[in-house]
């Protein structure tokens, strides 16, 4: 009992990583109705962004708002300069966008910062959380941060006019246009959002896996996975999903004879798609009745 | 009166196909007027053409202003408000969401909060609702919060697409009788398209035919619903 | 008033256009040159080039199969890796453990997947857009794993593979290795496109294109959509089986980190430049896929993956539609030249 017990922290530790990348998936699902593949990337570029200001004598908090406000930025350039002409395009071409992002990215980051593996800084320091050799204190601070960050944008959407006119372009835009909001930069600030809210998660991330142009690849499919299984329109869902996700794939590797580390990630997903064959709207996700 | 707004020659098209001939006429300030026609023959392509939610060529003005490149958003901000066919209904919103949602767009904010007072005034029934989510509301209940949040934009102009459709008789009579309050006390100018044509004339002042895209008949509400033909064809006696 | 539209009108929300039934092949002219071209092209180029043309047809063969699963009947799948895989591990495993002739192990390579597949489309029934898509991928992350495992290496290989000896020309025909394989695999190709093209205009293939345009209305009209649905998928893999049974042979060799998720997205990839519904495009996806990678390592070693996403992206952004989109306005432009 007290072995799943401790695997269950253990992957709520894990899952802290995954709840993280999955707000900001949510975040931009909500803003353009798809799934973003470079965003895993320009996460880690951001945090690079942040890791280049601390080399250069920036203290951390510093290089953190800084850091939030250019990815904020970034993905409103982004979404203006290579994803607003494609708005009229199928969805498919948008997709194939999204990977050439990703290479681009990927590329750059490597040619700048090279491939070696960099040690990450964490303002909470690591030692063991209340007592726990499960989860240390930088673990708990993220959990933290990624709850903070939750109730935040619960406010943004919920109280204030921009949340209101994002929520009504992304559910209707045509009427939305109708009551003058301008649902073209609605999205482009989805974009911004889902970037800062990414750059976030990368530099709550980066001390755990280290930093190196390839430390999101797996974190992001955790971090879709986690939004998929939560419900893609509710970012309470998300988190919860990251949480479930860690614990799924620690108790598969602890219970399951035979599973390396290689096949933790397949037999997640499949249980994810499992759940999502019973429940097709996500756990707390809402389900969406199309007109005909 | 001058005229508030000023159709020219409107062509419009969905993809290859015209669905608008040339069609002109013009709206006067304060007026309340009704567009009437046969299923498919414009009525709601003219409405989409004037916010420019449909491809279309010819001139469009309001208040002096041409307005035929600006964008869907950008019109409704000069004070045109559209209420869509099917009410465009922020289903998973609140009641009160949706009237917030309505003066979006509007810098008065601090006059927000007693604009939606006087909605539930105008609809007491949406004062009950108001923290629903606006998708479990009736049919009628709906429209009438349509027709609200587009008056929550304070408009000059107001635009309905066809406020009866599949809605029982009396919640109709109720919802034009307070149209005809708005048109009057708030002065709103209004222009709504209408297949309950007998309604629509006893409600309006003016009113325009259209035709396979084009304006066939203009004139007098009354002397419209007098005239033989249109008797004949839309009011069936 | 707004801007002119493009040539086509594009319904919004749709994952994939409707595209008309005949726009979904070649005219015979067309065709015929084509052809002349795939068959004249090996007698004057080196060995190298002749066995990239054979991957060439490979992977058009594959970008095909996911076009019919996507482009006909609407569904999305990253997960054509894993497809790809068993077609090649079980050319390999039949060739070098059964000693089967290799021509033979192509149809049960095919066979295999399309039961394969078809079993997958099973669960895959419930899921749609984004869910499918993870679905697949788990899928095509899965297999590589798989093939690792130690119950099969007997028979795989394990993480070291299979090597598989590349066939000779028969009837003492004077031509390499090489050139025989390409003639070979064109040949197969033929076949599978025309079967293709029959398919998609037959019955069947009016109720895939039924499914993608409107499930629901698809299924008022008596369509048996979960059949359809699943036969879908059966055969896309079985085709995509196939076409990594010639890969393997072509090649030589089969190995699980052969058949990553990357290939899955360069398939995917292949099919979104190819122009998606549109058969004959996945020749010119094929060719995106094998060649620009190798262009943008030439332009620059150390950005060769930034080369290749602004490369993606330059033709994204000037044919969202694809090889399609340049084939109908040249058709457009040819019909014009015609009247004058």
């Amino acid at each position: 009992m007290e072995l799943f017990a401790n695997q269950v922290l253990a992957g709520i530790a894990t899952g802290a990583i995954y709840a993280c990348m999955a707000l900001a998936v949510v975040m931009i699902y909500q803003a353009i109705d798809h799934l973003n593949f470079a965003q895993g990337e320009m996460a880690m570029f951001s945090t690079f962004v942040s890791w280049q200001l601390m080399q250069w004598g920036v203290p951390y908090w510093g290089a953190f708002v800084l850091t939030v406000a250019f990815s904020f930025a970034a993905g409103i350039v982004i979404e203006r300069l290579l994803f607003k002409p494609l708005a009229k395009a199928p969805i498919l071409t948008n997709v194939a966008g999204f990977i050439a992002l990703y290479a681009i990215i990927n590329s750059v980051a490597g040619l700048i910062w090279d491939f070696t593996i960099k040690q990450y800084p964490t303002p909470f320091g690591s030692s063991p959380f209340l007592g726990s050799q499960l989860i240390s204190t930088h673990q708990a601070g993220m959990i933290g941060i990624t709850l903070l960050m939750l109730v935040l944008l619960f406010f943004f959407f919920r109280f204030t006019r921009v949340g209101l006119a994002m929520r009504a372009a992304a559910s209707l835009p045509e009427s939305a246009r109708l009551v003058g909001i301008n649902t073209s930069w609605m999205i482009a600030l989805g974009w911004g959002m889902a970037a800062a809210i990414g750059s976030i998660a990368g530099m709550m991330i980066a001390p755990v896996v280290f930093l190196e142009p390839n430390m999101m690849l797996g974190v992001l499919i955790y971090g879709f996975a986690a939004a998929v299984l939560g419900g893609l329109s509710s970012p309470f869902g998300a988190v919860m999903g990251g949480f479930l996700v860690g614990i799924f794939e620690n108790l598969v590797g602890t219970y399951i004879p035979g599973v390396g580390n290689e096949l933790k990630l397949p037999i997640a997903l499949a249980l994810i798609i499992v759940v999502l064959v019973v429940k097709p709207a996500g756990l707390f996700g809402r389900a969406i009745v199309k007109r005909v | 009166m001058t005229a508030m707004l000023n159709v020219k020659d409107l062509r419009a098209y969905y993809g290859q196909v015209q669905a608008l001939h040339g069609l002109s006429f013009s709206l006067n300030e304060g007026s309340l007027t009704t567009l009437l026609g046969a299923n498919g023959a414009g009525k709601t392509t003219t409405l989409r053409a004037i916010c420019n939610m449909v491809r279309s060529t010819g001139a469009i003005e309001f208040e002096g202003k041409p307005i035929g490149t600006r964008s869907t958003e950008n019109v409704v901000r000069l004070g045109i408000a559209h209420v869509p066919q099917g009410r465009g209904t922020f289903t998973n919103m609140t009641v009160e969401e949706n009237l917030q949602l309505g003066a979006i767009s509007r810098s008065d904010k601090n006059a927000i909060g007693a604009d939606i007072e006087r909605m539930y005034e105008h609809f007491p029934v949406l004062k009950q609702r108001y923290t629903q989510q606006a998708g479990t509301l009736s049919g009628g209940e709906q429209q009438m919060l349509a027709v609200a949040r587009a008056l929550m934009l304070r408009p000059r102009l107001m635009l309905l697409d066809e406020p009866s459709f599949g809605l029982a008789p009396l919640i109709v009579r109720d919802l034009f009788r307070i149209l005809g309050k708005i048109n009057r006390e708030e002065k709103v100018t209004i222009l709504v398209v209408e297949q309950n044509a007998q309604l629509a004339l006893e409600l309006a002042d003016q009113a325009h035919v259209i035709e396979t895209g084009r304006i066939v008949m203009s004139g007098n509400a009354k002397d419209i619903a007098n005239n033989e033909d249109v008797r004949k064809s839309y009011l069936g006696y | 008033m707004s801007a002119a539209e493009e040539v086509e009108v594009v319904t919004e929300g749709q994952a994939v256009e409707a595209v008309p039934k005949r726009a979904m092949t070649l005219g015979y002219g067309t065709s015929l040159i084509v052809l002349a071209v795939l068959i004249l092209i090996p007698l004057f180029v080196k060995n190298f080039i002749i066995f990239q043309m054979t991957m060439l047809l490979i992977y058009a063969l594959a970008v095909m199969a996911l076009n019919i699963l996507t482009g006909g009947s609407g569904q999305f799948s990253l997960g054509q890796s894993a497809f790809y895989a068993v077609g090649a591990y079980t050319s390999a495993i039949l060739m070098e453990h059964a000693g089967m002739n290799y021509a033979l192990t192509l149809p049960v390579a095919g066979i295999v997947c399309f039961g394969f597949g078809f079993l997958f489309g099973q669960p895959a029934l419930r899921l749609s857009g984004v869910y499918l898509a993870l679905a697949t991928f788990a899928l095509a992350t899965a297999m590589p794993q798989l093939l690792k495992l130690g119950y099969f290496e007997h028979w795989t290989g394990g993480v070291q593979g299979l090597v598989v000896t590349k066939p000779d020309a028969p009837f003492g025909l004077p031509m390499g290795q090489d050139m025989w394989l390409y003639y070979f695999t064109l040949a197969v190709s033929i076949g599978i496109y025309l079967a293709s093209v029959n398919l998609l205009r037959s019955r069947s293939g009016r109720a895939f294109m039924a499914i993608r345009d409107n499930e629901i209305a698809a299924s008022a009209m008596g369509v048996d959509v979960a059949l359809y649905k699943t036969l879908a998928f059966g055969v896309s893999a079985g085709i995509t089986g196939v076409a990594g049974g010639l890969g393997a042979i072509a090649v030589q060799f089969v190995a699980p980190d052969g058949y990553t998720i990357q290939l899955a997205i360069s398939l995917f990839l292949g099919m979104v430049v190819g122009g998606v519904g549109w058969l004959p495009g996945s020749i010119v996806g094929s060719a995106f896929i094998i060649f620009v990678p190798n262009i943008a390592e030439g332009i620059s070693k150390g950005l060769s993956g930034a080369v290749f996403g602004v490369l993606l992206f330059l033709v994204i952004f000037l044919v969202p539609h694809g090889a399609r989109q340049v084939a109908i306005v040249a058709q457009q432009l040819a019909a014009k030249l015609k009247k004058n």
